[in-house]
């Protein structure tokens, strides 16, 4: 199957590389648009005259040209020229003597020609106003609520009196929420700043919640500098209602980040609860388990290298077929005979550990290799302007969460979950009710290995993949389980959760690293006082 | 107690300290009487190496006390053997005074590269050797303490025990990782330039520390030797085999296993001051969990419940990781890595075990140490 992927890929790729050929050849010869209006607005251009300039300005805008706006933006810049061998519309930046030119509706590069070929479009300082105006008026009037909203932004950086006119026109044809927002605090930017009091006092009422940094900026500079009491008054109750809603963001955005690393160390925890807190087997090879499936990753990208949005959905089963088979091969060949030797299990356990570690140097790289994220995986879903939630960290909790529950329905709902609670809790009863433990032990090790391997592929998203990822989780993921309580899936989920969270809200006055040490100080410190963790097994088989 | 009551019925330890007062007295007069240029002189280099041994050797003693005698599988020991080294680091640190990069008479180089102005409030008695050599044993003897009182009181047991001790080490590895910490940080301690006054790289400081850690050895070895034939470690024994019941007999099983467990952190923190001067530095790396796994190996392929047998072991997996890393580095951890499965499955007596079972005629072997809980 991976070589059919394979070989599909490569012809696809080979198609669209003759399609794109195909586009080059054809865009040189397209200069003359379509488009009437916008070459009557061209040619106008060449005029002497700044009023037909002007006019001509004022037909490119109206052409709805996609490059319409490119053009009046280079022309502001004045960096707009006529190729004179062709008349050809071009896009100059000087280099040296000479300028370097680009196709200014393609931006096709055309090569360094000197200053004699070209003929520069001259601009006054009435023109420039205009086509000023003409441009936001475009981006505010575009179709596209990115191309307004940017539009906007602009404005807000940089205010603009006659562009905020062209806002007060548009903003009651405004559809899209985010813009007439931004459109708002633009007026209300403008309005602050009004002789009239009660526009100016209304106008900071409307930026109070206002989360847009300019608007912070605006509300400082009447607090500090105007003259009237009740304005200064107003802007400072604006500002500290402000500063409560970053407080109120900022720790929402620690909670994610908590609740992300939470997440991450339920992942890893979580195969470690079932061979750890089920079977009371303590499996240090664990963290190897973890990076086998992270390499699984690797190596599943390399066989489909046109494919990497799909990888992780067939890097995922891949991961857990391969982590649970080597799992399996543990317990088959080592761990049942050391069962009731729980210190020697994780003797020899940590024994594999170290040879699965040594495989992958000598196999694959002592290096780290690199594993690309699909492009899903990346940006971010903006909350509001200070709150945006990054997609991958997203993706990882909701993982988490879909992982917990498959594995809470395997134990509760299944004819294997069924006998592996059986087992757990009595060992010769369940055998002498026929149950086979020996097969039940191996495929709840298998199960168990096989969650770190699917927990490999998450991490491969978020950190670097190198031999040495499973000895880094180790440690937190026992922390985790014991803290949890063994034997309970929800304590793993709860501890892990939880210690994620504690850990971001100390990270910022601590510092990563001693925040990281006072959480395992307070595990040990927990461990004294609660020794069977958060939640503890009830009944006899708890005694043992 | 004397002498010839400690080793009765213990032929292996008898043979061991034997061994030891051979080489102890050999390698002095092949290093120094022998001529550089005869087959049999020993290199410097070798001293120091069979040195480091020798401390390796004392720290597996110590955590075989625990494990073999007292059924704590610490996986933290490596620990107690750093806390120790940094103590001693930081007298050699001291002694260098004015001599270092910047010649600040007062202040280590990485305080001066820090920017510190003055000593912080913890350096100040390590330019004393008899402060250090009390720190040297009360540093690691008060954690173990603190710690085993935390552990024991509220009996946390078998491999939560041994999960708490490796997190122990592991937040001190972080803890020293940090410049903050006035410790070095990522560089440890190092450049020493003399120890008592003696140059540190001098052949006859060499052969020095290489019969302090023999001393060492020898004494750590009768300690522990005094403590498992006395009444303390019978209960000991007993607590390991079957906590509940001793507790039931009327026993403090945590203050045994708080008086067991002080004592081993001591010794293995001396090894680890020993171990300090000999290498040269000492870094957080030192507080490594695998570091302190290793150590368990040592004592698990040497034979646990011997004493004698973890000197085996720690010597014979240290030759091992020498020769290994200098002839096929890639080999080391397949070799590690096999050892550590091969031993707890095929020989859980470890090799004192295989030498035992040849003289089985003279004593009925103790019982493998069963871990209470377990079933």
């Amino acid at each position: 199957m991976g070589a059919s992927q394979f070989f599909w890929g490569r012809t696809t790729v080979a198609v669209l590389r003759f399609m794109l050929l195909g586009l080059l050849v054809v865009a040189p010869l397209s200069q003359a648009s379509d488009n009437p209006t916008f070459d009557q607005g061209v040619e106008l251009l060449k005029a002497r005259s700044f009023n037909t300039k002007t006019d001509g300005v004022d037909k490119i805008a109206a052409s709805g040209h996609p490059a319409a706006a490119q053009v009046l933006v280079y022309l502001l810049k004045s960096d707009l020229y006529f190729r004179e061998s062709d008349q050809r519309l071009v896009y100059g930046q000087r280099d040296g003597r000479n300028y370097h030119i680009s196709d200014a509706l393609t931006s096709e590069d055309l090569g360094t020609v000197n200053k004699r070929e070209l003929d520069k479009i001259k601009t006054n300082n009435r023109l420039r106003a205009h086509i000023r105006s003409t441009i936001a008026t475009l981006n505010l009037t575009s179709p596209d609520a990115a191309v307004r909203l940017a539009g906007v932004s602009q404005l807000l950086d940089k205010p603009d009196p006659d562009a905020v006119d062209i806002v007060r026109r548009q903003l009651d044809q405004e559809s899209d929420k985010t813009v007439a927002e931004a459109m708002r605090t633009v007026l209300a930017l403008e309005d602050i700043k009004s002789e009239d009091k009660n526009t100016a006092l209304g106008a900071i009422e409307q930026l109070s919640g206002s989360l847009l940094p300019a608007a912070r900026n605006g509300l400082q500079r009447i607090a500090d500098n105007s003259t009237d009491k009740d304005r200064k008054r107003a802007a400072a109750k604006a500002l500290s209602a402000i500063q409560t809603k970053l407080q109120m963001n900022e720790l929402a955005e620690t909670l994610f980040f908590g609740l992300s690393l939470g997440s991450v160390l339920v992942l890893a925890a979580i195969g470690l609860a079932i061979t750890f807190g089920v079977m009371g087997v303590i499996n240090m090879a664990h963290g190897e388990l973890i990076m086998l499936g992270a390499y699984t990753t690797y190596i599943v990208q390399l066989l489909m290298p046109n494919h990497i949005d799909l990888s992780l959905f067939v890097a995922i089963p891949a991961a857990f077929v391969v982590s649970g088979l080597v799992g399996i091969g543990i317990e088959r060949g080592v761990i049942r005979f050391l069962y009731g030797r729980p210190l020697e299990t994780l003797l020899a356990t940590f024994g594999i550990s170290l040879i699965l570690q040594q495989l992958v140097r000598t196999g694959i790289s002592a290096q780290n290799v690199a594993v690309e994220n699909p492009s899903w995986m990346s940006g971010s879903l903006e909350i509001n302007a200070v709150l945006s939630l990054t997609y991958n960290r997203l993706y990882i909790i909701v993982f988490a969460l879909i992982v917990f529950a498959a594995l809470l329905v395997i134990l509760k709902k299944t004819a294997l979950g069924l006998q592996v609670r059986a087992v757990s809790q009595n060992r010769p009863m369940a055998r002498a009710m026929g149950v086979r433990s020996a097969w039940v032990d191996a495929m709840t090790f298998g199960l168990g290995s096989g969650i770190a391997g699917v927990a490999g592929v998450a991490l491969s998203q978020l950190t670097n993949v190198g031999p040495n990822l499973g000895q880094a989780y180790i440690i937190d993921s026992f922390m985790v389980v014991v803290f949890g309580g063994v034997g309970n899936l929800w304590g793993t989920l709860v501890a892990g959760m939880s210690l994620g969270v504690v850990n971001k809200f100390l990270e910022p006055w601590a510092g990563a690293v001693l925040a990281k040490i006072l959480v395992l100080v307070f595990i040990i410190l927990f461990i004294q006082k609660r020794p069977r963790g958060l939640f503890p097994q009830k009944g006899r088989a708890a005694e043992g | 107690m004397n002498l010839t009551k400690l080793l009765t019925n213990d032929r292996g330890g008898q043979i061991f300290l034997a061994i030891l007062a051979l080489v102890a007295v050999l390698v002095p007069i092949l290093n120094l009487v022998v001529p550089a240029g005869s087959a049999l002189h020993m290199p410097t280099y070798t001293v120091t190496l069979l040195g480091k041994y020798l401390t390796y050797a004392l720290l597996a003693v110590a955590v075989d006390l625990v494990w073999g005698y007292l059924g704590i599988l610490s996986l933290g020991h490596g620990a107690f053997f750093a806390l120790g080294g940094y103590a001693m680091g930081m007298y050699l640190m001291r002694q260098i005074g004015d001599r270092g990069v910047y010649g600040n008479p007062e202040l280590p180089d990485f305080m001066v590269f820090l920017n510190w102005k003055e000593l912080p409030w913890f350096w100040h008695g390590f330019d004393q050797f008899w402060f250090t050599a009390l720190m040297i044993l009360l540093v690691p003897g008060v954690l173990a303490f603190v710690f085993g009182w935390l552990a024991f009181r509220s009996r946390v047991t078998g491999v939560y025990l041994s999960i708490i001790t490796q997190a122990l080490t592991y937040a001190l590895m972080l803890a020293f990782f940090r410049n903050e910490m006035g410790f070095g940080g990522n560089n440890g301690l190092t450049d020493f330039k003399d120890i008592l006054g003696f140059d540190i790289q001098s052949d006859a400081t060499r052969i020095g520390l290489f019969l302090a850690s023999a001393i060492a050895l020898a004494l750590g070895y009768l300690v522990c030797r005094a403590i498992v034939t006395s009444r303390l470690g019978r209960v000991a024994v007993a607590v390991r085999d079957a906590e509940d019941r001793t507790r039931f007999i009327g026993y403090r099983v945590e203050h045994v296993k708080l008086a067991v467990f002080t004592v081993s952190a001591m010794l293995a923190g001396v090894a680890g001051a020993l171990y300090v001067p000999q290498v040269g530095i000492i870094n957080p790396g030192e507080f490594n969990p695998l570091n302190s796994i290793e150590i368990v190996i040592w004592v698990a392929i040497g034979g646990r419940n011997t004493l004698y047998g973890a000197v085996i072991g720690a010597i014979l997996v240290n030759y091992g990781k020498t020769y290994f890393t200098g002839v096929f580095p890639e080999a080391w951890l397949f070799a590690l890595g096999g050892l550590f499965v091969l031993v707890t499955l095929f020989l859980p007596q470890g090799i004192a075990g295989l030498l035992r079972k040849r003289r089985k005629a003279t004593q009925t072997a103790p019982p493998a140490a069963a871990q209470e809980g377990a079933a």
